[in-house]
């Protein structure tokens, strides 16, 4: 099967700063693949490089190929719109905007030019089922995000990212700012969410990669040094540093 | 000195700097309220000022000039100063001439008032045949006022956390969209602040009014007939008569305006902002 995203080659800078190097990476569909790494390696850079959330970043430049589906999403012609509606992301501080649950929820849809309510109203349920919170705050769509808890904001987040009907999700770090029980919730989530989606997960933490992904990726300053199914990378690593990293030797 | 003692006596400083303060600002407004309510009733209210050196009559026309004014000036600046506001803190970019732009609004929020009267006279007075006017005056208080919009709108937008931004523009959403519909809200209560100021402003000022506006006591029926605001009627009946009770009447009219301008504002960004935060 042809992987779902794929980078060829890939060099990333901001500025003069080389900060991926020569990246080539296959995210298979509807599998987790999980980027591991000490802090700057590049692995949050090598996400936002996957929907074009780097182009907010003035001065930054790119070469090689990002895959979607084997058509290149920086392409000339490609509308940037279509690749972040296919290609949906989660931060790693839960990020609700200022408003009602339920606007948070259609505020993807509404601004891709959605209007009519059933499917508006449609939408928030799926989304909310889907991401394992409906049951919690069904009756209360009409408060403001920002009064649920860490975890059931970034459960929000999820549910806002899925409204929008991606076929891959980012996900960046999205447990860091999360208590132990939150996080758990969100792994199950993920489990759950992979039977239909694609997942790419940034973390730095390595338990959690193994946890959670099917193949994992070990960056180093840049470089993508190792990368397998998830099993292998952590029982049998090809790579001095990798070994080194996972067995906790820096990092 | 031990470090609990200096802590005492920071204490004492700040304290004693805060209750001078609340005192001489409350003295003021206490003062002009005691002077001036007893010479205020509903005649004083409804009849319009005698004009000249005679200090008789009432405030009506000047209270009609300060709300025209009012209205007209934030009519004409409201669009210009936020609209560049969010070009400065969304669509700029960090160069030379932005920086240029951003140095010279902020030198020109510290221009004293009368410096733009005299522009204003020159301009729209003399060059541009508006004469003394509510149109004069209003445009003069638009170039006195649109640096201090402008910033204070940058400086609310460039608040709002970039997370909100990222989350928008992940979803697909345009950098208008998003500025629309995620920025401006977040912004909106700073927003809000900096028109009160500008509102402000506009009630209080005097002396670029004084060669924009002329002084006419008769009732502005126009754009371009000249007026008198609430503060340069004041000014008029400190330094022009002996009527000291009207001045101060005027003064505790002007005050009360500007606690209400203060109170109504306050309350609806408050409530703003709880729709907001959610309760």
């Amino acid at each position: 099967m042809d992987p779902k995203m794929q980078t060829r080659h890939l060099d990333f800078y901001y500025g003069e700063n080389q900060v991926l190097k020569r990246v080539s990476l296959n995210m298979k569909e509807r599998q987790i693949t999980a980027m591991i790494g000490p802090s700057g390696c590049g692995k949050s850079t090598l996400l936002r490089v996957l929907n074009r959330m780097n182009e907010v970043i003035p001065d930054t430049r790119l070469q090689g190929e990002v895959l979607l589906d084997g058509n290149d999403i920086y392409a000339s012609g490609v509308d940037v719109v279509e690749v972040r509606k296919r290609v949906g992301m989660v931060f790693q501080q839960p990020n609700p905007f200022p408003k009602t649950i339920y606007e948070n929820i259609v505020f993807g849809p509404k601004m891709l030019g959605r209007r009519d309510k059933a499917y508006l109203n449609e939408t928030v349920e799926r989304s909310l089922r889907a991401a394992a919170l409906w049951d919690e705050i069904k009756d209360d769509l009409s408060k403001s995000g920002l009064a649920l808890s860490g975890g059931q904001q970034q459960r929000l987040c999820i549910a806002r990212a899925l409204a929008i009907e991606p076929e891959v999700i980012l996900m960046d770090e999205p447990c860091s700012a999360l208590d132990p029980v939150s996080t758990l919730k969100i792994e199950e989530l993920m489990q759950e969410l992979k039977k239909q989606y694609t997942i790419v997960i940034v973390t730095h933490n390595m338990q959690q990669a193994a946890r959670v992904s099917d193949w994992a990726g070990f960056l180093l300053m840049g470089e993508l040094v190792e990368y397998a199914e998830t099993n292998e990378i952590f029982s049998r690593p090809q790579d001095k540093r990798t070994e080194d990293y996972i067995t906790g030797r820096f990092g | 000195m031990s470090p609990k003692s200096v802590q005492k006596i920071a204490k004492v400083f700040i304290w004693g700097g805060g209750a001078i303060t609340v005192a001489v600002l409350l003295g003021i407004i206490l003062y002009v309220l005691i002077q001036g309510l007893p010479s205020v009733n509903m005649e004083f209210l409804i009849t319009p000022p005698k004009g000249g050196l005679s200090g008789e009559g009432g405030i009506s026309t000047a209270t009609v000039g300060t709300l025209y004014l009012l209205g007209i000036t934030l009519a004409i600046l409201l669009i210009p100063g936020i609209g560049a506001g969010i070009y400065l803190a969304e669509y700029a970019r960090d160069n030379r001439p932005t920086r240029m732009v951003r140095y010279a609004v902020e030198t020109l929020a510290g221009v004293p008032s009368i410096v733009f009267g005299l522009f204003g006279f020159a301009l729209f007075v003399t060059a541009l045949h508006f004469n003394f006017s509510i149109l004069s005056g209003a445009l003069t208080l638009v170039c006195l006022l649109l640096p201090t919009l402008i910033r204070t709108t940058e400086e609310a937008i460039r608040a709002v956390p970039r997370s909100y931004r990222e989350a928008s523009l992940a979803m697909g959403a345009s950098k208008w969209q998003t500025i629309r519909h995620v920025v401006l809200p977040a912004a909106m209560p700073g927003i809000v602040t900096g028109i009160i100021l500008c509102a402000g402003r506009i009630v209080e000022e005097t002396a670029c009014l004084y060669v924009t506006m002329g002084g006419s006591a008769a009732m502005p029926t126009s754009l371009l007939k000249g007026g008198r605001t609430l503060s340069l009627h004041l000014y008029y009946l400190a330094m022009d008569t002996n009527a000291f009770d009207k001045a101060m009447g005027t003064g505790a009219v002007l005050i009360i305006i500007i606690i209400i301008i203060n109170a109504v504002t306050n309350l609806l960004s408050q409530r703003f902002q709880a729709k907001m935060r959610g309760g």
